[in-house]
């Protein structure tokens, strides 16, 4: 029995003018045990989905079932076993670190000594902390306590909705790890993210924009389906060389990414030589032109404008 | 001028997009000006009087036709003895009585001068003042009826008894009604306040998702303002007796236990509110409309009821805070026992029932 099973789901918001479509009939499955990553820009449907996977929402149509469970008529039982973070910081900030994780300890229906081995590691280093208000906490040790209090029941599925949004690069890091070590555990872990880069970390991941998944696989065969060449350029005048790229026909994108425009060209063959053309014909100066390998962000564009 | 503009702009967007505050921002003067034009008169008219009348001569039945006559009194009921009196007023259902003695007339033309006893609920002083005022100028006008030939004149001394409240102090009526008026406050809105800011702050979302059933996290929520209400009420009663010497009459128990009733109206209530609001404003401003101006204007507290026009006096039934305060002021004021209020208290049991019935079936499972 799989997990996660979501099947067709579809999900409209209705406002007077218009309905808006925010899950357009999708489907997937996640493996017990597996990181699987929901990954798209804001608005794409990442938190309508995980509301709707933790009985908070219902669908418009479609099936799905967590833990076998069927998220409309066995929502008692879902949310018996699973633990969920959601995208705000909800915890009392009124009240101490330790006041917070005894509260959703005891409202689950445990105690903090039960199942202290599975936050042990996250926990110790927001312990010194414990008497702080947790309005009091930075970001990072935000998500710390928000993840042990969704953590300490010992949950089999585990729903984070964009955990990492608004945490420094250190934290973000530090919080992989520690999802890592839950895996081990034997935790399933469902997390959503806008940050491509974290794509790489989850053991699959599935694509999402405006609705519709692109697609569900490892990150690792993602990447490989993108078969044409990718270039890196960089010039003194990024802007004019970004139109004068985009306006040649044999371009099919031009986008830019960090300090460089990343470059995709309709045929397959190598074609340093074209943009030399360009970047000559436009007199642009320092001219800085490298063969990339594509990640997971240049693989979402080239998804996105199929 | 640009930016003084743009921010007049979002702000109005502010109060544009709130759709419910603005409604009640402008309906708001509209109904406190027909309530206050209407239901807000200190004036008494139609109060319900009995008349015990020993004699049953000429004078005493003429003064008794006058009375019953004219506008301010409404005779309800002849009753025959001090005991009948006593009774007809614990059962609430009259503001005064008027005693005429036996030989009424005999004495008036023999002896020159005569008395009438009235006999007023002074639990609510204001009222039972007005009362006996129009009750003596009626005698006086009578009085100078007979006078205008005669060279000795007669007096008819008219003697005031104020029941319950011989010293007509105004604490008398505003210590129930300050009672029936902070509990609301701190049950209704707070609980209210209290839910929908677990809603906004989001930690409504991880609540849902747990094992915890609806039921128990709302008696959850009310519970310490339950605690913190019965402190209240306390405070109150000790404030009264020791401060204003307002005594309890009553029993203090039966006292404590129809205010514990009251604060469990009012904390259903709250959650009833708090099911609807989206944010913790508005759960305040309804909380405020549908609580504090009903709870001052249709208690009784600050305007007699029989007054009002019809209308308002049915509207005043829905108002649990008049129930409440009628059962404390019989207890505390009257001293009545449980055998006065059983049917007050049997109307809030049933609001309460009906309120919290309502706000555990719609508690919502989910977000939308």
């Amino acid at each position: 029995m799989q997990p996660v099973v979501v099947e067709n789901i579809v999900q409209n918001y209705r406002t007077k003018k218009m309905v808006v479509e925010a899950l357009k009939g999708i489907s997937f499955t996640v493996d017990r045990g597996e990181i699987f990553g929901i990954i798209g820009p804001d608005g794409a449907g990442k938190t309508s989905l995980f509301r709707i996977l933790t009985t908070l929402l219902l669908a418009e149509s479609g099936k799905a079932t967590v833990d076998g469970f069927d998220v409309v008529t066995d929502y008692k039982q879902i949310r018996n076993r699973i633990g969920y973070m959601p995208g705000r910081f909800s915890l009392y900030q009124d009240l101490s670190v330790e006041e917070n994780l005894e509260f959703f300890a005891t409202i689950f229906n445990t105690t903090i000594q039960q199942n202290y081995d599975l936050i042990k590691d996250i926990y110790q280093q927001i312990e010194p902390f414990k008497d702080r208000k947790a309005g009091a906490l930075s970001g990072g040790m935000k998500q710390k306590l928000a993840l042990c209090c969704a953590l300490i029941h010992k949950p089999s599925v585990l729903f984070l909705d964009e955990p990492t949004t608004g945490v420094d690069a250190v934290s973000r890091k530090e919080f992989w790890e520690m999802l890592h070590r839950l895996k081990e555990q034997g935790i399933t872990i469902l997390v959503s993210t806008a940050y491509m880069d974290e794509a790489s970390l989850c053991d699959r991941v599935a694509l999402i924009q405006k609705g519709e998944l692109l697609s569900v696989d490892t990150p690792k065969n993602i990447i490989g389906q993108f078969k044409k060449p990718l270039w890196a350029i960089r010039a003194d005048e990024m802007y004019k060389l970004m139109n004068d790229i985009a306006a040649d026909p044999a371009v099919e994108s031009c986008y830019p990414f960090g300090q460089y425009h990343h470059v995709v060209f309709k045929t397959q063959e190598k074609r340093r030589q074209t943009l030399e053309e360009i970047a000559k014909g436009g007199e642009h100066a320092h001219v800085e032109i490298k063969p990339i390998e594509p990640n997971i962000e240049d693989c979402f564009m080239a998804l996105m404008n199929n | 001028m640009k930016q003084f503009l743009i921010f007049v702009k979002k702000e109005w967007l502010h109060i544009w997009r709130d759709r419910r505050t603005l409604f009640i921002l402008i309906w708001m003067p509209v109904v406190q000006i027909i309530l206050y034009g209407f239901a807000l008169t200190n004036e008494v008219k139609n109060s319900n009087i009995a008349i015990f009348d020993q004699s049953r001569d000429v004078a005493s039945l003429a003064i008794s036709d006058e009375i019953a006559a004219s506008r301010y009194f409404n005779l309800v009921k002849n009753v025959y003895s001090y005991k009948d009196i006593g009774a007809t007023f614990r059962q609430g259902k009259i503001r005064m009585a008027i005693v005429f003695p036996q030989n009424f007339r005999n004495d008036l033309l023999h002896t020159n001068s005569a008395q009438i006893q009235l006999i007023a609920d002074a639990s609510d002083p204001n009222t039972a003042n007005t009362l006996t005022n129009y009750a003596q100028s009626i005698i006086n006008d009578y009085q100078q009826s007979l006078n205008q030939n005669q060279q000795l004149p007669y007096t008819i001394k008219a003697q005031v008894r104020m029941l319950y409240n011989p010293e007509l102090k105004g604490a008398y009526s505003f210590v129930p009604g300050v009672m029936a008026l902070v509990l609301m406050l701190v049950c209704t809105m707070m609980t209210s306040i209290a839910i929908v800011r677990e809603k906004e702050m989001g930690t409504m979302e991880v609540i849902l998702v747990s094992p915890l059933k609806p039921f128990r996290i709302i008696i959850a929520k009310a519970v310490p303002y339950l605690f913190v209400s019965l402190v209240n009420i306390i405070t109150i009663l000790l404030l009264s007796v020791y401060v204003l010497g307002v005594p309890i009459v009553g029993s203090l128990w039966l006292l404590m236990a129809e205010s514990t009733l009251f604060t469990i109206t009012s904390l259903s209530l709250g959650i009833l509110i708090s099911n609807g609001a989206k944010t913790q404003q508005s759960a305040m401003f309804t909380s405020m409309m549908s609580l504090f101006l009903p709870t001052l204007l249709f208690s009784g507290f600050l305007f007699p009821i029989e007054n009002m026009p019809m209308p308002l006096q049915v509207i005043s039934n829905v108002v649990p805070s008049k129930w409440f305060y009628i059962i404390i002021k019989d207890i505390m004021i009257k001293g009545l026992g449980f055998g006065a209020v059983w049917e007050e208290t049997l109307i809030l049991v049933g609001m309460t029932a009906i309120l919290l019935g309502i706000s555990i079936y719609k508690f919502k499972i989910r977000l939308a």
